[in-house]
């Protein structure tokens, strides 16, 4: 009876519909839902038997990409409770932990999963290094992986401001100060003034829009980290991802 | 289909004739082609991917139940904390700024790091290496990414360990809540160091100084010029004046870090815009 229901299921026109083909119990089924589906096909409809030894990439990149995929989960959640004022920013952390159902564990994962991500960053990175699979034809992949990596550290320090409190604002104090320091176009830098630039006018200005870290600051911060940066990182991604199936997967075959 | 690998499978006698057929545990037939060893991705690596999806994740949500993301007192721009930490993965640039000014620590390095590591594959002449993990047979390139993520690392922990109150050296053993005398230590430039050494007028233990600077860019670049010429002809001219800029400025931080904490020298070089 089971056996008539799944084959009155996967016969049915809604289903058919979705997938294109039955159940994936058997190898042409099994080509199918990888090469139909658009999140699947990424993938080879086969690979071989030694690219999937786990000793070879140990995981490192997809668990990566899985902490970019849960941050991104947790940080939509968290954005449903703040506001990125700093009237309210704070207030709406302390909310977070003390008020909303499983806003601690939300706000925690999300902290850990970006300190994983920097960390499994840079183990991917030190495993592509030691495989010498940066080397030709897969140099520009190379490439792509240090802006990822670059924009991973900048989505980590631009979320460092959002909670507001004195971690935030001082760290990010420190770290946009550093940018009036700029060679040419900064104001503490070397010929920055003698080239006109003031508090006023200079890249650090431009970075907090303003002179000290303020409102300003924790909006182009709030939008750098929820909008600008992971839509940065996903193209970055798929650029990433496209590549290594177009230059081949380096390891034993 | 017949080529190496078919002749090696089976070898062929003269006095008979063949057709190619083998049998192999499989649930379809591969015409044309040579028996190769794949699998179908789904559910073999999908699985693989599952299962590692779930593992982070449980780990995660065990990792937070006994440690929670920090917060402290509201943002407030009249109290400084003391010390002052970046967030760890920037501890290895704000220990930076120790032996460095701003401008070359916080700028100038963050971007040759960047750079520096986008240069790997176009340096790295060693066409072997692909594909499997060895040591012996890229030596100079995995002591490099070694050298320059140790000094990552270790400056991190430093960083983490090491410093306290305004950013003095604090020994795991001392009291973290008194004030070192930063008196007790005094930084020079270098070049005072060869004015009270060699009893020389400023101007010339300056000129010295100089000197010094550009005789270990001179002398880094041309010492595998004239002595190791097989590893320069492997990189051609271009590869090579880029890798030894990177090279010889990573170690050149390593050495400065060492003049710095051993002999308290502030700067190597003195002119009026920059300093070194």
């Amino acid at each position: 009876m089971l056996e008539n229901l799944k084959e009155k299921l996967t016969k049915s026109q809604v289903f058919r519909s979705i997938f294109r083909h039955g159940f994936p119990d058997n190898d042409m089924n099994r080509a199918y839902v990888v090469f139909s589906n658009v999140f699947l096909h990424v993938h080879p409809v086969k690979v071989r038997r030694s690219a999937l030894r786990m000793r070879y990439t140990f995981c490192l990149g997809g668990i990566t990409l899985f902490l970019f995929i849960m941050l991104s989960v947790t940080g939509i959640w968290l954005m449903f409770y703040y506001t990125p004022y700093t009237g309210l920013a704070y207030n709406n952390i302390q909310d977070l932990q003390f008020v909303i159902f499983g806003g601690n564990l939300m706000r925690d994962l999300h902290r850990f999963a970006a300190h994983g991500m920097v960390l499994f960053v840079w183990l991917h990175m030190t495993r592509v290094f030691l495989t010498g699979a940066y080397k030709a034809p897969r140099e520009f992949n190379w490439v792509v992986g240090v802006l990822l990596l670059v924009m991973t550290l900048i989505l980590s320090w631009t979320g460092y401001l959002l909670p507001w409190d004195q971690l935030a604002y001082w760290a990010v104090t420190v770290g946009t100060k550093m940018a009036s320091y700029t060679p040419f176009i900064g104001q503490n830098g070397p010929w920055g003034a003698q080239l006109g630039f003031l508090p006023t006018n200079d890249i650090m200005f431009m970075l907090i829009g303003g002179t000290v870290v303020g409102q300003n600051a924790l909006i182009r911060f709030y939008v750098l980290h929820c909008v600008v940066l992971p839509l940065f990182v996903t193209i970055a991604l798929a650029v990433h991802f496209w590549r290594i199936r177009k230059d081949g997967f380096s390891g034993p075959l | 289909m017949e080529n190496k690998v078919t002749r090696e499978i089976f070898p062929r006698d003269a006095r008979k004739s063949y057709g190619l057929v083998e049998l192999m545990k499989g649930s379809n037939p591969i015409v044309k082609k040579e028996p190769e060893d794949t699998v179908y991705t789904w559910p073999n690596l999908i699985m693989i991917e599952l299962i590692c999806a779930l593992l982070v994740t449980a780990g995660l949500i065990i990792l937070v139940q006994f440690v929670h993301a920090p917060l402290r007192s509201l943002a407030d721009p009249s109290t400084t904390p003391n010390p002052m930490r970046a967030p760890w993965y920037f501890l290895g640039l704000q220990e930076l700024l120790v032996y460095f000014d701003p401008w070359y620590a916080g700028v100038v390095l963050p971007g040759m790091i960047i750079v520096g590591l986008m240069t790997f594959p176009y340096v790295d002449t060693n066409p072997k290496g692909v594909g499997y993990y060895t040591f012996s047979e890229r030596k100079f390139a995995i002591f490099n990414y070694s050298f320059g993520f140790a000094l990552w690392w270790v400056t991190i922990v430093i960083g983490t360990y090491l410093r306290g109150l305004d950013w003095q050296w604090y020994w795991p053993w001392s009291d973290h809540l008194v004030h070192m005398n930063p008196a007790l230590v005094t930084l020079v430039p270098l070049h005072i160091v060869f004015v009270n050494l060699l009893h020389v007028s400023k101007d010339v233990g300056k000129a010295l100084c100089d000197l010094l600077f550009f005789a270990y860019f001179a002398v880094g670049m041309a010492i595998p010029y004239f002595l190791m010429r097989k590893f320069y002809d492997a990189m051609g001219g271009a590869r090579y004046v880029v890798f030894m800029i990177f090279f010889l400025s990573m170690m050149g931080v390593g050495l400065k870090i060492v003049l710095r904490l051993l002999f308290n020298i502030k700067y190597i070089v003195v002119t009026p815009w920059i300093n070194v």
